[in-house]
């Protein structure tokens, strides 16, 4: 394990209802860095995200999750949140009667009203329109995704899983949530990036390439896209004998 | 400390702002026990009450066409451990007027303490009132709340009522409200309860839409969790051609507790419609899984959670 290395994942197995989804995922994130996830619907990213976060019915059968050198393969959701990891759910939960400022203020550890604006500026919406409103089923998919990453920016996590930020939202937004995720690591914060869009992969520093449970390419976020564009779109593997790849 | 000093103190638990009581610009009526402690009416609110051996009768008189600058405050409550307190208002809301009125019922040392409460309402042709009913039972648990009412509104009424009891232990509640609507009156019911421990909640409510297109709906907001009990039985009937009424429950239950819910649905007119929707469960594991990831822990999220529910 290399010394600047927030999080480590070894050899994680996880089965789930009898099929293999995680088999054997080898990954290294470096403190300060945003690292990108990329691999096509149904190839184990959001199980992995799950499952580094500590979510029930995700505990790994094999292999174990290095945080800051601490193993917290067995720590709680809540646990793990409290060393500083947080997570972006892909189709954030609704929570009738709550309030946005109160959402985003949940996971602060000194709430300021100050912090709570910025965050949703940050996503582009605009405070006096949204602190008052509840993230119930009033708000589109959407909007309650802008929300979710505002809540995780407003955080200042340690190391922040954003799982597909990027779906759901119009193409011009995109760029907004590329200048959230710059705007997170410039104020410390890790980034464990997940995505099925190769442009997304731009915003990162280093990259990854996920198939059927297994990372099968790390390195240069132009490499790993570049591979993903020839080979993955259409796919290679998915169909195939895994001792097929090459 | 003097019995006015003790009520105020309790009427603050109970979520209230004692400044409204003291207000002359406010009209507000103050009972501890059986003993009436203020009475302020202002222009267009007539206030008459009864001290009786176990409690209080009174009649609110709002005069036709009345506004009022401040919501009527009510402040009803028991400051010792044990005891009964009956409480029997009449309200008679004038043709045309629109007022809110906020009451506050706070039992704050129930040991072995029972409240009764048989209201009748009178809401006048055209009038709006709005009654938001908060309660504080306190920590142990050892009281019986019985809120009873029979209302009436007349054409075009309004009548919009909001009962709030989420704040320390229930004890044993049961409320029972008869509503009948005329036409095109419109009648609101929202019930937020939270029980814990061995609490026991039961929310009884009928709404009767008796003339051409009036609306009701009925809505309740209940968490039990521990060993607590709740049953809902909603009813409204649509009893004339354009009514419509709709039933909307949602509980949520955790550990041991039991939550029921009976809706029923008359309808004798065939241009009337009658809706109910229900959902009884646990809180939803990713809502649960989301707080959590923000480093609540499992019991701080639960109670986020329901709290939420009930605000809505």
């Amino acid at each position: 394990m290399q010394k600047d290395t927030l999080l480590q994942v070894e050899d994680l197995h996880l089965t789930r209802n009898g099929k293999e989804i995680l088999r054997g995922v080898n990954l290294a994130v470096r403190e300060g860095s945003i690292h990108c996830l990329l691999g096509r619907n149904g190839s184990g990213k959001s199980t992995l995200a799950y499952t580094l976060m500590g979510c029930s019915g995700y505990s790994p059968q094999k292999g174990r999750i290095l945080f800051n050198g601490r193993d917290i393969t067995n720590l709680s959701i809540s646990e793990r949140a409290r060393m500083g990891i947080t997570l972006a759910w892909q189709e954030p939960a609704r929570f009738e009667g709550l309030r946005v400022r109160d959402y985003v203020a949940l996971g602060m550890r000194e709430r300021s009203q100050e912090r709570i604006e910025e965050a949703l500026a940050a996503v582009a919406l605009s405070p006096s329109v949204y602190l008052s409103r509840a993230v119930d089923d009033s708000l589109s998919g959407g909007e309650r995704k802008r929300i979710e990453l505002a809540a995780v920016y407003a955080m200042r996590p340690r190391l922040a899983i954003l799982d597909e930020p990027d779906s759901g939202i119009d193409v011009l937004s995109i760029d907004d949530i590329a200048r959230l995720i710059r705007r997170m690591a410039t104020e410390g914060t890790t980034v464990l990036l997940i995505t099925h869009r190769d442009e997304t992969v731009a915003v990162a520093d280093t990259a990854s390439l996920m198939c059927e449970g297994e990372i099968v390419r790390n390195g240069d976020p132009k490499e790993v896209r570049s591979y993903y564009a020839r080979r993955c779109v259409p796919c290679e593997v998915v169909g195939r004998r895994r001792g097929d790849r090459t | 400390m003097s019995d006015f000093q003790a009520i105020l103190k309790a009427y603050e638990q109970a979520g209230g702002d004692p400044r409204f009581l003291r207000s002359p610009r406010v009209a507000s009526l103050v009972v501890s026990g059986n003993k009436v402690l203020g009475a302020n009416e202002v222009p267009g609110v007539k206030m008459e009450a009864e001290e009786l051996p176990n409690g209080v009768r009174a009649r609110i008189e709002v005069a036709p066409n009345t506004r009022l600058d401040y919501p009527v405050h009510l402040c009803f409550g028991v400051i010792p451990a044990e005891g009964i307190q009956e409480i029997y208002p009449e309200f008679e809301i004038g043709e045309g007027a629109k007022v809110e009125f906020i009451a506050h019922c706070t039992f704050p040392n129930a040991l072995n303490l029972k409240h009764v409460m048989e209201a009748e309402v009178h809401v006048g042709v055209g009038a709006t009132f709005e009654y938001a009913e908060t309660h504080y039972h306190g920590p142990h648990g050892g009281i019986e709340v019985l809120p009873k009412a029979k209302i009436k509104v007349d054409e075009r009424g309004r009548y919009i009522s909001t009962f709030t009891l989420t704040h320390g232990r229930v004890g044993r509640l049961a409320i029972d409200y008869e509503v009948d609507v005329a036409a095109r009156g419109v009648t609101e019911l929202t019930t937020r309860a939270y029980g814990t421990s061995d609490d026991a909640i039961s929310v009884q409510e009928t709404v009767r839409l008796n003339g051409e297109g009036a609306r009701g709906l009925t809505k309740t907001r209940v968490a039990v969790c521990d060993q607590a009990t709740s049953e809902v039985l909603t009813t409204a009937e649509g009893n004339a051609p354009e009514a419509r009424g709709h039933m909307d429950c949602t509980e949520i239950v955790r550990g041991k507790a039991v939550a029921r819910n009976v809706p029923i649905v008359i309808v004798r007119d065939d241009r009337a419609r009658v809706t109910h929707e229900a959902a009884i469960g646990s809180v939803a594991k990713k809502e649960l899984e989301t707080l959590m990831a923000r480093g609540l822990e499992e019991k701080e999220a639960v109670d986020v959670i329901i709290r939420g529910m009930l605000a809505k």
